[in-house]
């Protein structure tokens, strides 16, 4: 019998269990953790995880998925809605989607070792750029309906106009209109719907345009219809109000640009781009701004700085303008977007070039106007003539009839209301497929032969040039493709390299049986608007999933539809704002933060329309009680929650955690447990039974979705009973309840958060394969590796460096944080130096500067093995040597292989060797480097550099010569 | 330029230099080093009216974005368009090139003298 599958996810076997617990004189691992979680919330030893169905086997856990799969069907959608069937090119879908290179890498905050991914990233950018006709586009957003979402707020605070009231175009995608509903609502925006396309456009102050500080307009409309709204622009600008406009890429290749048309910001999706619809995502959403909005953008921009050589290289651009620094000032709570699918959608574009996707477009609008040329003919009345991709017919009553014939016939067609059918055409459309909708309204086939009818209006053509970037002109053939992606992936180092050891990033083993289902038709082929019958396989799995996170978390409720923590975070936040506002306590809103909390705490409570208000942490990093209390006290009527991160952020287990809970309850407030430190719990705690009303998990690190260099990310929200009823909810829902633990169901009911009903459904099964195949036990074991790792690597590096921080027993969490600033101080080495030169020893550097500045925190999570771990102590013993070496004077502070770290091999080979150390101690500072080496293509980055001269977009070859 | 005794300050770690009925305004040496590189900054325009103590402009670092504070009711009479090009004399001169605006303002708000800026910076 081969191994079970929780010792192929745990890295250190029992002889390395025995070796470490040896080492910190514990008899057991779970004694090690019930010496480091506070009695008072610790499960008790007979807790059986009854809801949690015993351990599978990998080959078990694919039959059962396959089961489930089998309970979905494909049909061929053509519902649109801002969702289209495409063709994903086998070769980045190999290579990309499926390649842990580009899968395991993390948010590439460490820009040396991230080349690829931010040269792919920088793709995507020119890619959205050049289609929008703008000047700067970010590295993608959760999806399209948060980006509009992120367009408003945008032109709220670029717009020096005092209104408060945001246009909406009336042919706004629904999922679009109900978020931007949900969401200004919290911030005190109002939304106004207008039809956009008929209204005429006078001058005059008291017009509706006139009104608002911005206005969204579809481009096209949901219906299809192509216009132009040159007219509604100029009049929004005219009363100092910004144009956010949202458009699709593909039709863009063929019509006038948002920016020509003289839009401030364009969004989207660029799911179309090879990206599988997944039943509502995972996409990557984009932004793009006019010149002069650059500092305005939300989410993450890859910008072009130089090297130490003066080499150009990528790195992430205005890092502090985001929420982890500038906290409750951020004006946008998005950290992670979706990298991995970004870098497709970019590949797709480089793959067909600007002809190849004219081309597309062409295709598929040349079907579409086959298939209204055809009903026309036969007498059926379009609702509009102009369009690109999708066509609306007038069906009066008859609408259901027609979409369920077409259902039964394996299509699915858009019901836009009872008299009404939407049809959407997309590159897998063929003839034969609109013939059989042609049949659908009783007309016969189409030929050859006919003429068509131009559909799209001459002053609307678009005339300029795009992706003429060589990048976009040089990959045609597969050979070329093939070694682009693979010379990119090289780049870099992900955990197919080594360790990641980010403390507070859960970098843990995405396991190859987690990933099989991803790619599986009946998971990515599905439209998130398909009927009920269609997804009955993904109903079963999410409500399962949900089940046994509530379990595990020890809440009642569970929504899987915030595709990011983030997102999981507000959806929480606003459960609770619902939820007092359902009591009629309208003047709730004091959310109290402990100063140790991450950043987004902050933003997401401001977006959920609260006010935050700080708590001080001791020399600890614990919550002070006192000040708590003193705080409580001071805003006792307009209490409304406490966000408290658990394990804390500093990764220790705080002692006073019920009791911080039960203060803020006898005070009429809710708490948030923040969820990012679960992998810490997991077996042995439970959020629910401590003292949360609500929490937000991370699946993409407790529940081994990989990071994907920086999304996707699943960040669901889990809930007590009292606050279920105001989790996020869903218009288009396929089913409106979720199970409630101990059984029977509830409705959640509040605003969505996400554009899709169930969030990024596609990555689902990944994490519904590891609780499958590491059962309650399993998991209880992951805690139990992952903190015996953490203590271990204290244990010895306490012997050479401070760690901050611990608990009960000396004991820290699933992390732990070595202080850096006395090396600092004595030989004037940086945590800076310390981080690159871990490069040169083959490291990803651990978390810098989070959440103490001058600090690395390391967390080794339960997969790394013991030589692995091991490798890394040493590594930073060495390091710590080196700059002892610095101290005495052997070394200038200037010029020692700290300073001077990354060493490129360039660095090493060309020209004369003019530093006071040997190349061998600069590129193989250990012996086992020889044969194993990961070489940066970068000397370190020059961040300032970057940020005042921020360019954007992919820079022209020669730059590199 | 001033020496840093005859300046005035405010708490938000901003010096002030009047000359009649003109503050010229800019941030302290300590502020420009805790900021570190500084990469852009954000100055209202000419003619804009300012209340004492609202956020009027923004100077961001590759560390952070620090907000600049009108220490004066007044007008706009100038910006430093040489810093706004280039950010960096922040950090080089901030008492000297690195200013940022002047201000009209008829009256003065109390202000803190360098020894008592000193102190501020001591606690």
């Amino acid at each position: 019998m081969s191994l079970p599958f929780t010792a192929r996810h745990i890295g250190i076997d029992d002889s390395a269990q025995a070796v470490m617990l040896a080492r910190l004189g514990y008899d057991s691992v779970d004694a090690l953790v019930r010496a480091a979680i506070p009695g008072s919330i610790q499960l008790s030893e007979t807790h059986r995880a009854e809801a949690i169905p015993a351990a599978a086997t990998e080959r078990e856990t694919i039959a059962e998925l396959r089961a489930l799969a089998s309970h979905n069907t494909v049909n061929r959608s053509m519902i649109g809605l801002g969702y289209y069937d495409t063709i994903t090119p086998a070769v980045i879908r190999r290579n990309v989607l499926e390649n842990p290179s580009w899968y395991t890498a993390y948010t590439p905050y460490q820009p040396e070792i991230s080349q690829g991914r931010l040269e792919a990233l920088i793709n995507f950018q020119t890619m959205v750029a050049d289609l929008t006709g703008l000047s700067t586009a970010n590295a993608s957003m959760l999806d399209e309906a948060t980006a509009v979402v992120e367009g408003m707020l945008l032109a709220r605070r670029a717009s020096k106009s005092t209104s408060n009231v945001f246009l909406v175009d009336a042919d706004a995608l629904p999922q679009t209109k109900a978020l931007l509903r949900s969401r200004a609502d919290a911030v005190g925006i109002e939304i106004v719907e207008l039809t956009l396309d008929r209204v005429d456009h006078p001058a005059s102050h008291d017009h509706p345009l006139a009104t608002g500080f911005g206005a969204f307009i579809q481009y096209p409309g949901a219906s299809g219809r192509v216009w132009d709204p040159r007219d509604v622009i100029d009049a929004v600008h005219a009363s100092g109000g910004l144009a956010v406009v949202a458009a699709d890429l593909l039709a863009l290749t063929l019509i006038t640009s948002p920016g020509e048309l003289g839009a401030d910001v364009a969004v989207g999706t660029s799911q179309r781009f090879g990206v599988p619809m997944g039943f509502g995502g995972p996409h990557a959403g984009y932004m793009a701004v006019r010149a002069g909005l650059e500092r305005q953008l939300p989410g993450r921009l890859v910008g072009v700085s130089q090297d130490a050589s003066g080499h150009p290289a990528y790195r992430l651009s205005l890092q502090a303008r985001e929420q982890h620094i500038r906290r409750e000032k951020a004006t946008s709570n998005i950290c992670t977007a979706q990298v991995l699918l970004a870098v497709m959608a970019g590949m797709y574009a480089v793959y067909h070039g600007p002809e190849g996707l004219q081309s597309i477009a062409l295709d598929v609008n040349s079907i579409a106007r086959r298939l209204a040329s055809a009903l026309e003919a036969a007498g059926a009345e379009l609702v509009h003539e102009d369009f690109f991709d999708t066509i609306q017919v007038r069906v009066p009553g008859r609408a259901a009839e027609i979409a369920a014939k077409a259902h039964a016939g394996g299509y699915l067609l858009n019901v836009a209301d009872d008299d009404t059918i939407g049809v959407s055409v997309d590159e897998t459309t063929t003839v034969a497929d609109i013939d059989t909708v042609l049949s659908l309204f009783d007309v016969a086939p189409t030929s050859d032969a006919e003429q068509l009818a131009e559909s799209l209006p001459e002053h609307i053509l678009r005339t300029s040039d795009y992706l003429t970037h060589e990048v976009f002109n040089t990959h045609r053939s597969e050979t070329s493709m093939m070694r682009y992606l693979k010379r990119l992936a090289d780049y870099d180092y992900a955990l197919d390299r080594g360790m990641i050891p980010l403390g507070s990033c859960t970098m843990k083993l995405n396991a190859a049986t987690e990933m099989e289902a991803v790619t599986w038709p009946e998971f990515g082929a599905l439209h998130p608007f398909a009927p009920r019958a269609d997804v009955e396989g993904y109903l079963t799995l999410i409500s399962q999933l949900e089940t046994w996170l509530a379990e595990v978390t020890g809440y009642d409720s569970v929504s899987l539809q915030p595709n990011a923590g983030s997102q999981g975070e507000l959806a929480g936040l606003l459960a609770i704002r619902g939820y007092h506002h359902a009591n009629g306590s309208f003047d709730r809103t004091v959310c109290l933060i402990p100063s140790s909390a991450h950043g987004t705490n902050a933003a997401s409570a401001v977006l959920a329309g609260m006010k935050v208000v700080v708590v001080a942490c001791d020399e600890n990093g614990n919550v002070d009680v006192d000040d708590l209390r003193a705080k409580i006290e001071l805003h006792a009527e307009s209490l409304a929650a406490l966000m408290i991160t658990y394990p804390s952020t500093h990764g220790v287990y705080e002692h006073e955690v019920a009791e911080i809970c039960r203060l803020v309850h006898a005070a009429g407030g809710q708490v948030y447990v923040d969820g990012a430190n679960l992998n810490a719990l997991l077996g042995f705690a439970r959020f629910g039974d401590f003292g949360g009303d609500v929490s937000h998990l991370n699946l993409h690190k407790t529940f081994c979705i990989p990071h994907g260099g920086g999304g996707p990310g699943v960040g669901p929200v889990a809930a007590k009973a009292h606050l279920a009823p105001f989790l996020p909810g869903h218009a288009q829902a396929q089913d409106a309840s979720h199970p409630l633990a101990g059984g029977g169901t509830v409705v959640h009911a509040g605003g969505p958060i996400s554009a899709a009903p169930y969030g990024s459904p596609s990555i689902l099964p990944i994490s519904w394969s590891y609780v499958r195949m590491m059962g309650s036990q399993g998991l209880a074991d992951a805690t139990g590796a992952a903190v015996l790792s953490a203590n271990y690597v204290a244990a010895r590096l306490s012997e050479h460096f401070p760690v901050l921080y611990s608990g009960d027993n000396g004991l820290v969490a699933h992390e732990c944080i070595i202080d850096i600033r006395p090396l600092t101080a004595s030989t004037g080495v940086s945590v800076d130096d310390v981080a690159k030169r871990l490069i040169d020893y083959g490291f990803h550097a651990p978390t810098m500067s989070f959440p103490v500045a001058g600090t690395l925190m390391v967390e080794p999570t339960e997969s790394e093995d013991l030589t692995e771990i091991d490798r890394f102590i040493d590594a930073m013993i060495s390091i710590k040597g080196e700059a002892m070496q610095v101290a005495e004077g052997v070394w200038p502070a200037d010029d020692n292989p700290l300073r001077n770290a990354p060493h490129t091999a360039q660095s090493v080979v060309e020209g004369e060797w003019s530093h006071p150390y040997d190349r061998e101690t600069a590129v193989y500072p250990v012996r086992s480097l020889i044969r194993h080496k990961y070489w940066p293509p970068v000397r370190r980055i020059d961040q300032a550099w970057g940020d005042r001269n921020l360019v954007c977009s992919c820079p022209p070859p020669e730059a590199f010569e | 330029m001033a020496t840093e005794s005859e300046l005035q300050y405010t708490s938000e770690h901003e010096w002030v230099l009047v000359d009649g009925t003109t503050a010229t305004v800019g941030i302290t040496a300590y502020a420009a080093e805790k900021l570190g590189d500084v990469v852009f900054v954000d100055l209202p325009d000419v003619g804009t009216t300012l209340a004492s103590g609202s956020i009027v402009g923004e100077i961001e670092s590759t560390k952070s974005v620090g907000e600049l504070f009108a220490p004066v009711d007044g007008t706009v009479l100038e910006k430093n368009s040489a810093v706004e090009d280039t950010p960096e004399l922040v950090n080089s001169d901030p008492l000297g090139e690195g200013w940022l605006i002047k201000i009209e303002f008829t009256e003065l708000p109390p202000l803190l003298s360098f020894d008592e800026y000193t102190a501020l910076l001591g606690e």
